[in-house]
């Protein structure tokens, strides 16, 4: 097990490294970073001095072992639009987005677990087909459009949501639906099929000749069973939202590293841009190997031997 | 072999059907309604996108001045000039909803096919030759996976600069990993199956093995996948456009539609309700028809 | 001999299963009785309807199949027409049921021990600890040393036969007047099965439950069992104590199992077994005379209708138009 976990975090090492490196190659060979901080008009004397300042002159594996040498020690660089030390900047973000993250993977597993279940013990009939047809109309619907109408619905008919902000839970509430929503019928389909196949199993027949309660039967003995999958599958969609959370915050004004992102994009802040998807990459990584983690905790045939 | 006559059982009763693979497979097709319904709704869209120049009221680009945010025609302001009425500019809703399609498929088709054939390549070559080459093309899956897609999308863009083609380009070069899984555990299983082996003791050539055994038999999945990831592309564009870094104005991309409507929606919610609803159909008619394909190519599951 | 009470009584026992083909009579007009303290073994090839009897006496049926029947009572109560809830108060406490296979049968999520106890604490409202303090008894009682270890392991850190164990123990934890075994021994190896089926009669005696085993194999009937029901096709072809049936055997089915048996000091050396020609027919649709007719070397035309049964319980009783040896009716 331990041997495992070194060799998954050896990996993500591994991964983490190529990712720098492609973002690396990606910024500093499709534009000049030098034009983009110089700003549009500016003089050729003075993208020249940006470039030395820079050095931005050098050969780019130079530049990129120097990098990485800083990253190494903890020097994480400087926003050039933020004007204020990266790491510390993208690391406050990261509480919000975080938050968001959460909040939508709690959303979605609240409403694809029952109707998973539902969908697996009425299996064949309206019930089923009715979670299934929520599940197909579910993906279909663009986020930031879904998200325009809760705005609409929530806030300017009902005003009982905030539009924007991130001061108080609720400003929460509309953005982790929204992000939320759309990795709630993978959930649920996984949730499905696992609990068709658990309630198959002998175990279950055994558990009834026992006499005991149905509601008893489902959830101690089938879910658990058919949950497992699911950790895993949770881990790395958390994965996946974090990296994807940019519409959602834009839309909602939420102050989070996806935000962030949009803004370094738009204003061409190189080092900040690069940390993200540094970090953002890294976090993925740990996320998959911690779902691997809960999968063999979860099954006792790996965890007690 | 000749199929034998069936003479009816009762006399006077019409003579049975003769049960051929094509007929069987004609049922299952008609009772398989989630690729009836969703391949019908998709034919609509292709059919509205392909005529789009000729079904069009007016052209989408021109700015009928007179009639800006002129609502849709079941509202009381509305009229029969401009069915769906117009956009902040007086460009004709309906007209951009048409020309719209034409973007979004144009999209999910070319994302498809060239995330197709990287990661198909990919995906065999790592699954028929295994060893090194395995290694090397899960490590590059894994890395891939660890990106997150749409911000790579929105920094590449953001520099190359946004356009239809760029758009295509960027996210054909990301899309191909779910085609390399897939076509990595789908080549391993057929490479395992004995008449490969037969195949390769005849002395055929290593492409010649790919091409004759191994391609047949993923091809019902490659299909699946593809109307998955084109239904996905699709969404990522709108995502992109409405982030004002994807397809570029006066381009009527539905996701750029609803960008530039954003201001006005307190007033003339239409102008994102249009564009969002044609987006969620033809996203919903693909899953469907995805979902109805593999159903029908794997009976297995029909659950 | 004192006449001892009646635990479970079956009669007119019909199961269906709805196919795309029309309705398939798993079991057809089953009716028997079992008493305390003795066990009645139901005994059949694979497909006789077996195991869908019992499942119709515990109430565990697949959805897709219904049951129909005069008479089902537990202890004197009539359960034909109970509901859900009736019938789970005396799943697992009155009337309890051992599986074929043991490595399937435990959860493999929960250690034993809380398999043991859940439906003890549920069904008795008993404390953790009073359950716990039982399982152990009970373990020790099923023959596994160290039981208050045991309780914490998983399934898949023991044996077959010890799983096994713990499924007969995990049966007795509420102290049951039923117990229904189906196949207990069929899946273990050979050293284990005589060890499990001395375990099972060794605790009827002792506990005074009736019991009906479900086997295919004739040798354990004749190991454990007083009374025995031969089921062929859904129904119940003969059926009577034990030693009549081996020593005179009425039915022409049960005759040929009988002669698939080569029995040491009869059989002559060198001599090939019996076989019973044919195959078992489909249960499917409407279904008349007797279901043994095409395999059968006594059959007469008389034998695709109605088909009487001759003797009355708890005497030999068999399903067929030929009263005794060489006689046709």
């Amino acid at each position: 097990m331990l041997y495992f976990t070194i060799r998954r975090l050896g990996l993500a090492a591994l991964v983490a490294l190529t990712v720098s490196v492609l973002a690396f190659l990606l910024l500093h060979l499709s534009g000049d970073p030098a034009l983009a901080l110089a700003g549009e008009g500016a003089r050729q004397a003075d993208i020249d001095m940006i470039r030395k300042t820079y050095g931005l002159d050098r050969p780019l594996v130079v530049q990129y072992a120097d990098w990485l040498w800083h990253i190494l020690q903890g020097d994480f660089g400087t926003s050039v639009y933020f004007k204020t030390e990266a790491g510390p900047l993208i690391l406050s973000k990261l509480k919000t987005t975080l938050l968001l993250g959460m909040g939508a993977l709690a959303f979605a597993l609240l409403i694809s677990i029952p109707l998973g279940v539902l969908a697996a013990i009425y299996k064949g009939s309206a019930i089923d087909r009715l979670c299934l047809a929520i599940a197909v109309l579910g993906q279909a619907l663009p986020n930031f459009f879904f998200a325009l109408i809760l705005i609409m619905l929530f806030s300017i008919s009902l005003r009982i949501l905030p539009v924007s902000g991130s001061g108080t839970w609720q400003h929460f509430v509309m953005p982790a639906v929204a992000l939320g929503y759309y990795v709630a019928p993978a959930f649920m389909r996984l949730i499905r099929a696992g609990m068709i196949e658990v309630l198959g199993a002998d175990y279950i027949r055994t558990a009834r000749a026992k006499g005991l309660p149905a509601r008893k039967i489902i959830f101690k003995h089938a879910l658990r069973n058919a949950i497992v999958p699911v950790v895993a599958l949770a881990a790395v969609q958390l994965g996946y939202l974090l990296g994807g959370s940019v519409v959602i915050e834009t839309i909602f004004a939420l102050d989070g590293l996806g935000y962030l992102a949009y803004q370094s994009i738009t204003y061409k802040d190189y080092p900040v841009m690069q940390l993200i998807v540094l970090l953002l990459s890294v976090l993925y990584v740990l996320l998959t190997l911690a779902a691997d983690i809960a999968n063999a905790w979860l099954d006792p045939r790996i965890r007690v031997s | 072999m000749t199929t034998p006559t069936l003479t009816p059982i009762v006399p006077g009763a019409p003579a049975p059907i003769e049960l051929t693979a094509s007929t069987l497979r004609w049922r299952r097709l008609r009772r398989n309604k989630a690729l009836l319904a969703g391949g019908g709704i998709l034919f609509v869209i292709v059919m509205i996108a392909l005529l789009a120049p000729w079904i069009s009221p007016h052209d989408p680009y021109f700015q009928d001045l007179a009639y800006r945010t002129a609502p849709p025609v079941w509202y009381a302001k509305g009229t029969w000039l401009h069915p769906l009425g117009t956009d902040q500019l007086g460009r004709d809703y309906l007209s951009r909803l048409f020309y719209g399609a034409r973007i979004s498929l144009l999209i999910g088709i070319s994302v498809a096919l060239i995330s197709g054939l990287i990661g198909t390549a990919m995906g065999m070559a790592a699954g028929y030759f295994g060893g090194k080459v395995d290694m090397a093309v899960s490590f590059l899956i894994t890395t891939r996976l660890s990106m997150p897609v749409i911000l790579v999308a929105l920094a590449t863009v953001a520099i190359v600069g946004g356009s239809l083609w760029v758009v295509i380009l960027v996210l054909g070069f990301l899309k191909w990993d779910r085609y390399a899984v897939v076509m990595r555990s789908a080549t391993q299983q057929v490479r395992s199956l004995e008449y490969v082996a037969a195949a390769q003791a005849a002395g055929a050539s290593t492409w010649r093995i790919v091409w004759g055994e191994v391609l047949p038999n993923v091809v019902p999945q490659l299909i699946v996948i593809a109307t998955l990831e084109a239904a996905s592309a699709i969404l990522l564009e709108a995502s992109l456009s409405f982030l004002g870094l994807g397809v570029q104005p006066p381009l009527p991309s539905w996701g750029l539609m609803i960008s530039e409507a954003k201001a006005y929606m307190f007033f003339s919610f239409w102008l994102i309700a249009i564009p969002g609803s044609a987006l969620a159909l033809l996203i919903f008619a693909i899953n469907l028809a995805g979902d109805g394909l593999h159903q029908l190519l794997t009976p297995e599951e029909r659950a | 001999m004192a006449d001892k009470e009646i635990v479970l009584d079956v009669q007119g026992l019909t199961v269906d299963i709805a196919t795309p083909r029309g309705a398939l009579h798993a079991v057809r007009d089953v009716s028997f009785q079992v008493k305390r303290g003795e066990t009645l073994c139901l005994v059949g090839e694979s497909g006789c309807g077996k195991s869908m009897t019992s499942l119709a006496i515990m109430g565990l049926l697949p959805k897709a199949a219904k049951r129909t029947t005069r008479r089902l009572s537990v202890l004197g109560e009539d359960l034909s027409a109970a509901r859900g809830r009736r019938i789970n108060a005396l799943r697992g406490s009155k009337m309890a049921m051992i599986f074929q296979e043991p490595m399937t049968a435990l959860n493999p999520a929960y250690a034993i021990g809380e398999q043991l106890t859940e439906h003890y604490i549920h069904h008795r409202h008993a404390s953790a600890q009073q359950a716990r303090d039982r399982a152990v008894e009970l373990l020790e009682k099923v023959g596994i040393a160290s039981a208050g270890q045991r309780l914490t392991q998983y399934p898949h850190q023991l044996s077959g036969g010890l799983r096994q164990r713990v499924m007969i123990a995990m049966a007795l934890m509420c102290g049951p007047e039923l117990l229904i075994a189906d196949e207990p021994s069929t899946a273990l190896d050979v050293t284990i099965q005589a060890q499990i089926l001395r375990l099972l009669a060794d605790l009827q005696a002792e506990l005074g439950i009736a019991m009906v085993l479900i086997t295919h194999d004739l040798g354990v009937v004749a190991r454990i069992a007083q009374q025995v029901a031969v089921m062929y096709a859904g129904q119940i072809v003969e059926e009577g104590p034990v030693e009549d049936i081996f020593a005179t055997p009425r039915h022409p089915y049960t005759q040929g199992l009988l002669g698939c048996i080569p029995v040491p000091g009869r059989t002559p050396p060198g001599e090939s077994l019996g076989t019973i020609p044919g195959v078992v027919p489909s249960l499917v649709g409407d279904l008349r005379g007797c279901a043994f007719a095409d395999r059968c070397r006594y059959v007469q035309p008389q034998c695709r209708d109605t088909i009487p049964v001759y003797g009355h319980p708890p005497e030999q009783q068999w399903r067929c138009i030929r009263q005794e040896e060489g006689v046709t009716a």
